[in-house]
């Protein structure tokens, strides 16, 4: 007998266990994995709302101020009357302003002032700084992967017991100095939050959230296998169930072919010919200013799961990553010049945790003369590669396979470390493999 | 690598020599740093050879070990350095001045300022390379948790007094110079490169013999020319002309001269132990000295031209002018001496093992803050840091051009004056990012407002250091035609946020580490090395 | 009837071509490997060992001798920690196997230590073939292979391994140990070196994976080979051994593909003139021009890897090549490759002012010498 794959019922399963087990367990903490777009602020969103609801005080972590916000924003939407408390740093703008037009939502630099509020939030790097008598009975810890273990270890203080929640894929956290001299130790400071709390709480629940409902049919699979080896997870959508179409016809150029190829199979990789370039490639940069407008300028329209209706792929839902600060820049004002203002250039950084439904990404390693830890880094190019609802279009010289394969492999083993999956080396080879399936060559 | 030491890299390639990478000095030296010279046995964690270690270029202090795997001699190696270290250590500890520390109140948990002592200087020690760090930090760990007699009458293998202490004390500089910007253990080759860039790669630049022949290459040579030399010449007996800065010593060395010296060393002692009679005991010691003798040449053959090359090395840094702000670091390296000087005479137990979780999470911490320091004060130092951090879009400089007066909103407008300064420079600017420029070696801060002309003016809204009143303090605001350069980044580093104690580590942390035990020293074997 | 002639054999004899008559192949040792590691991309590298060239006779004899010596005292105490480690019948190293990566399983008592001796390369890998066979025959029980002798085929021809050690376990599994000199210190140690032996560890699990692939063909189910290997050094201060196991599935990936990516010295080697040899024998000019005829990419990195560093890196200077300062130093300068181009395009003698790299080379003089000129003043 064969059972066929029901992802809502999968994603509710997956939801109700862990709300049982944040609700009523009698486990300190408890750690969800979130692959990307598997509805994780929803999660939390739910989590903090039925905490609540159940009158327990609670306290939410994020790791930076546009996450509180956004999940301030989202709470009220969902409940407009819940008293929240918006604990921010005395610099000037601490919070989005937003939150002024809510009238439950309390602001203050000060703890003691949010005393009462039902849910209070605030980044990390804040809470640290607050002293209690009486701890929180729950805390909700958001964006856990990214969070430093010394960090966790300022805050834990606050807290009976919490709901770890992030993506294990994304980018790791770093420290700005050598720190190899605790590698091994459980509590490395520099180390992930997630890894210390488990290293020393092996047997907290764990739980997966299984779909994502951001990534297509055609895009989960190599995300999963390439950068969740070992915890695979689904789309919430089938083949079939998106489909992006253009009003105005291709006019054979490299990159309306590739914009076809990517509309068709949810990927395009845009290929210039092999050369070592400077990081902000010319006409690599062209390249994909040149993608975005057809994008813009073809009459787009993508139908969903969400509306069957086609909807028109406007500037808002298009997006460019980058590796570097310099490249988005450099395509910004490629962009300008096309007359493109209104569409978001950023790195893989800032572009963690958003979503649109077509991307265009400049390969990390585009025309570099050698490959680099930093652009071999598994999470810069899971965040590049899974932040579509539709397509992804990477642009990128040739030779990068080669690039890869003449990196050295002289990578220092620190005892007692955890060895991390996958491979930054391996999954760039995994994507490369499955993007030359859908390879145009570049001519403008 | 910034392509502004790339260029001054190829730039040393084409011209010969090295080229500066720093215009002032980075670091403190102080007066009388104890220069150390280790050298250590191949295969062994760490087991000493011998070394040279002194304050006075013209006497170092020769120590060998003949036998580096007789503990006895091992252990009289070590109670000769502690004889030199601890007593130079010492003269600093008693010179003391004033201070003021925020400590928390125990009481009230509120933060008060104590008056304490702060050591007036502080030791310094300076080795050839990074790896002499590392042997620095090895001893400290092999000697810290030993037991002398008088602590351990029981103790196998009891520790001559002093070395523990010896021990204590390496391991502090060995941690200490984990600190960014902190200079109380330097490796001279980290120290030069940071103020030289040669025509050879960072990785050649490990060579203590190359990288001074790029720096100061001999008359009439160039400084790759001088650089291979010191590398890879070898006289007619197989020797590296410049040896190895150790501690490792070179292959050919070890094989050709020192094993048949400690063999027949061996043999000595072998020979006066067998000894019949006085008369003959006396013939053999003869030998034995000899043959000793003939070992602490060899050590003292490999150790003096690096022993040269540090002093030069010295020389050379000392005629760079010291940083403005180097001083103020150093204070950070007194308050670290007089931190552990107050902890040895406590009697506090020697450094544990392994961190716990919040003194680990503490030291990552000040290392990161130190480290942001140092880059913005090595910055602000120097024109030439400056110039990098320009080029990366992180800092510019120009004329001002324009300056409008403006004021803030609400019931006491205070000065909040628009400046246009006109740039080459294109730094990263965007919506109100704050930029900093310092004003009498104070941060004074300011917002960028708008660009005009694709960038070549900036508009900035000055936000204080203006004074009181609602008109700004003469000289607090730039006028038109001064040269500025602000900064996006931070002059000045805030501190974090305050840890647990560690007997307060939260459950996500393995909870408190339990009582602190002193920890016992290593147990001791026949098969000990060290 | 003579066997046909096909590629691997044809291969096989162009290579022997290669190293010059009666020169016998050299083993893919550790430092061939750490060098592969390093340097994957060098093709000078990859037909000389793929060729099974002595390196360092060869760089004697191109007169840039390499530096890599051993001391007699790291040898002999190396020695007589490995003698320690498998003393009593390997009693010791069984009881870290079991502790380390095999707990569940009984302690090793009686292990079964097989004698492995035979004639020659072949001869051994064939004997080590035959005990691992014969250990698969014994569950239950505990099997150490002392210096066992693995061959791995690297590029068409065989290369022979030998790892310290190969454990099977009673449930037939096995696991590569390594026996190093450097320390285990508080548990950790030199994390450069520990690299070093996960990937020579990762090249015995795959030369072992050949080993268990045919057995399985055999028709019994294929002995798993540990993906976790044991690494013992000496703890602490002392040449008692202690035991760490290290997860080397990231090693062997990487290994696996570089030694696939191996069969293009075909390519290598069809592109050299006729006749070309590497025999240390050859007058030093024709071994040059042999030498250069198969293009290197040296970086500072060789120096401690490669034999023929000292050689590569004469050449590379000469060239003016910028990476013989760092492969990093080209991050930042698009095609430009060499010292007199780059300084060229900053002074603005050369190069295009509209390309990135040379706009910024450029600035970079100018707020160079703007700094330098300042702190004149």
């Amino acid at each position: 007998m064969t059972t066929v794959f029901d992802p809502s019922a999968a994603a509710t399963q997956a939801t109700d266990a862990i709300l049982h087990d944040t609700l009523h367990g009698t486990a300190r903490g408890v750690v969800v994995d979130s692959p990307p777009g598997a509805g994780k602020s929803t999660l939390v969103v739910r989590a903090a709302l039925e905490l609540a609801e159940a009158g327990h005080p609670l306290m939410v972590v994020a790791q930076t101020n546009a996450q509180v916000d956004d999940l301030v924003l989202r709470l009220a939407e969902k409940n407009p009357e819940l008293p929240v408390g918006r604990l921010h740093s005395s610099d000037s703008d601490p919070y989005d302003k937003a939150l002024d037009e809510l009238p439950s939502v309390r602001k203050s630099a000060k703890a003691g002032d949010l005393a009462g509020q039902a849910v209070v939030i605030s980044t990390a790097a804040k809470w640290a700084h607050v002293k209690v008598d009486e701890p929180w009975r729950h805390a909700i810890v958001d964006e856990a992967y990214q969070m430093r273990s010394d960090a966790l270890l300022a805050v834990a203080g606050l807290f009976e017991r919490a709901l770890f929640v992030g993506d294990p894929g994304q980018l790791d956290p770093f420290a700005i100095v050598g720190s190899e001299q605790w590698a091994g130790l459980t509590y490395d400071p520099s180390g992930s939050a997630v890894t210390t709390l488990l290293a020393h709480n092996p047997d907290l629940p764990q739980h997966r959230l299984p779909v994502s409902w951001r990534l297509p049919a055609s895009a989960a699979p190599l995300v999963s296998d390439a950068f969740y080896p070992y915890t695979p997870f689904r789309s919430g959508t089938g083949p079939g169930d998106r489909t992006l179409a253009f009003g105005v016809p291709s006019d054979g150029s490299g990159p309306d072919r590739v914009i076809d190829e990517a509309a068709e199979s949810g990927w395009g990789l845009l290929e210039l010919p092999a050369r070592h370039t400077p990081r902000t490639d010319p006409e690599a940069v062209l390249a994909v200013a040149t993608v975005v407008r057809r994008l813009l300028d073809r009459a787009g329209a993508a139908t969903s799961e969400r509306s069957p209706a086609p909807s028109p792929l406007t500037a808002d839902r298009v997006a460019v990553g980058t590796a570097h600060r310099d490249q988005a820049a450099a395509v910004r004002s490629a962009l300008a010049g096309l007359g493109v203002t209104d569409v978001v250039v950023d790195t893989a950084n800032r572009l963690q945790g958003r979503e649109y439904d077509v991307t265009v990404v400049l390969h990390p390693l585009s025309g570099r003369p050698d490959a680099t830890a930093f652009h071999l880094e598994t999470g810069r190019l899971c965040v590049l590669a899974s932040r579509h609802r539709h397509a992804c279009i990477v642009v990128c010289r040739a030779g990068v396979t080669d690039l890869l394969d003449d990196y050295p492999s002289t990578e220092p083993v620190q005892l007692g470390t955890v060895v991390k999956f996958p491979d930054g080396w391996e999954a760039n080879h995994a994507v490369l493999a499955h993007l030359a399936e859908h390879r145009v060559a570049w001519r403008p | 690598m910034s392509l502004i030491s790339t260029l001054a890299r190829l730039e040393a390639v084409s011209t010969g020599r090295a080229q500066p990478a720093a215009t002032v000095r980075h670091r403190h030296l102080g007066d009388r740093p104890l220069v150390f010279v280790p050298l250590i046995t191949a295969g062994e964690a760490g087991a000493p050879l011998g070394a040279l270690v002194g304050t006075d270029r013209d006497a170092p202090r020769l120590l060998a070990v003949p036998q580096p795997r007789d503990r006895d001699l091992r252990f009289a190696f070590l109670a000769e350095l502690a004889d030199v270290v601890l007593p130079y250590v010492d003269s600093y500890a008693e010179a003391v001045e004033a201070a003021e520390r925020t400590e928390t109140d125990p009481e009230t948990g509120k933060r008060v300022k104590v008056e304490v002592d702060l050591c007036a200087d502080a030791p310094q020690l300076i080795v050839p390379s990074r790896a002499g760090i590392d042997l620095v930090r090895l001893l400290g760990r092999s000697t810290r948790f030993r037991r002398t007699a008088e602590q351990d009458p029981e103790a196998p293998y009891p520790a001559p007094p002093r070395v523990p202490l010896l021990g204590r004390w390496l391991t502090h500089f060995g941690e200490r110079s984990r600190v960014p910007g902190s200079s109380l253990l330097l490796a001279m080759t980290d120290v030069l490169g940071r103020h030289w860039v040669t025509g050879q790669s960072t990785l050649e630049d490990q060579h203590l013999g190359a990288l001074l022949a790029w720096i100061d290459p001999p008359q009439g040579v160039t400084g790759a020319e001088a650089a291979l030399r010191a590398e890879l010449e070898r006289d007619a007996q197989g020797q590296l002309t410049c040896p190895p800065a150790g501690p490792a010593t070179d292959p050919a060395f070890d094989n050709k001269l020192l094993a048949p010296a400690i063999e027949r060393y061996d043999r000595a002692r072998t020979a006066l132990a067998a000894a019949e009679d006085g008369l003959e005991a006396d013939d053999r010691l003869g030998a034995l000295s000899a043959a000793e003798r003939e070992i602490r040449d060899l050590v003292l053959s490999r150790t003096r031209p690096t022993w040269d090359a540090v002093w030069r090395g010295l020389d050379l840094l000392r005629e760079l002018p010291e940083g403005a702000r180097v001083e103020e670091r150093w204070t950070r390296d007194r308050w670290s001496f007089t931190g552990h000087r107050d902890r040895v005479l406590a009697g506090e137990p020697p450094q544990p093992r392994r961190d716990d979780a919040v003194t680990a999470a503490n030291k990552l911490a000040t290392r990161e803050r130190e480290q942001a320091r140092l880059e913005a004060q090595e910055a602000l130092d120097d024109p030439l840091v400056m110039a990098g951090r320009r080029l990366s879009g992180e800092a510019f400089a120009g004329e001002v051009t324009d300056v409008v007066m403006a004021y803030s909103e609400g019931k006491r407008p205070s000065p909040r004056p628009l400046v246009t300064v006109r740039t080459d420079d294109r730094p990263h600017l965007g919506e109100r990012t704050k930029v900093y420029r310092s004003l009498g070696g104070k941060p004074q801060s300011a917002e960028f407002v708008a660009d005009e002309e694709d960038g070549a003016y900036v508009v900035l809204r000055i936000l204080d250091k203006m004074g009181r009143g609602k008109e700004p303090e003469p000289g607090s605001v730039p006028e038109k035609g001064d040269r500025v350069c602000f900064t996006l980044f931070e002059h000045e580093q805030r501190g974090g946020a305050k840890l647990p104690d560690p007997e307060e580590t939260p459950w996500t942390h393995g909870g408190p580490p339990g009582e602190l035990t002193l920890e016992a020293a290593d147990p001791v074997t026949e098969e000990d090395v060290l | 009837m003579p066997l046909p002639r096909t590629r691997g054999t044809a291969l096989r004899q162009r290579l022997a071509e290669l190293r010059g008559p009666d020169v016998p192949a050299k083993a893919l040792d550790a430092r061939a490997l750490a060098a592969l590691a390093a340097n994957p991309g060098c093709a000078r590298r990859a037909i000389l060992d793929g060729a099974g060239v002595n390196k360092a006779a060869l760089a004697s004899a191109l007169g840039a001798p390499s530096a890599f010596g051993q001391s007699q005292f790291a040898l002999t105490r190396g020695n007589a920690f490995e003698a320690k480690v498998k003393a009593d019948g390997g009693a010791e190293l069984l009881r870290l196997v079991h502790d380390k990566l095999d707990r569940s399983a009984e302690p090793p008592a009686d292990a079964r230590v097989p004698d492995l001796t035979a004639a020659g390369p072949r001869g051994r890998t064939a004997r080590t073939e035959l005990e691992l066979r014969e250990a698969a025959g014994h569950p239950g029980a505990w099997t150490l292979l002392d210096h066992p002798m693995l061959a791995l085929d690297v590029a068409g021809s065989p290369a022979f391994l030998e790892p310290d050690a190969v454990v099977v376990h009673p449930d037939g599994s096995w696991t590569v140990v390594e026996i190093k000199s450097f320390p285990l210190l508080d548990g950790s140690a030199d994390a450069a070196k520990v690299g070093a032996a996960a990937r020579q560890a990762a090249v015995y699990v795959l030369a072992l994976e050949e080993v268990a692939a045919r057995l399985g063909a055999e028709g019994a189910p294929a002995p798993r080979v540990r993906h976790r290997v044991l690494l013992v050094c000496p703890r602490d201060f002392s040449n008692l051994p202690a035991a760490s196991a290290v997860d080397i599935r990231k090693q062997r990936a990487v290994t696996a593909r570089q030694l696939t990516r191996l069969t293009r010295i075909e390519d290598i080697a069809d592109a050299l003139p006729e006749g070309t040899c590497f025999s240390p024998e050859l007058p030093s000019d024709e071994l040059t021009a042999a030498v250069e005829s198969v293009p290197a990419t040296y970086a500072p990195e060789c120096l401690s890897a490669c034999e023929l560093a000292f050689h590569c890196r004469a050449r590379s200077r000469q060239e003016g090549a910028v990476t013989s300062l760092g492969r990093p130093l080209r991050a930042e300068l698009g095609g430009l490759t060499t010292v007199e181009d780059v300084l060229a395009a900053a002074r603005g003698e050369a190069g295009d002012p509209d390309d990135p790299a040379v706009a910024a080379l450029r600035r970079a003089a100018a707020l160079r010498a703007e700094a330098l000129e300042a702190a004149c003043r």
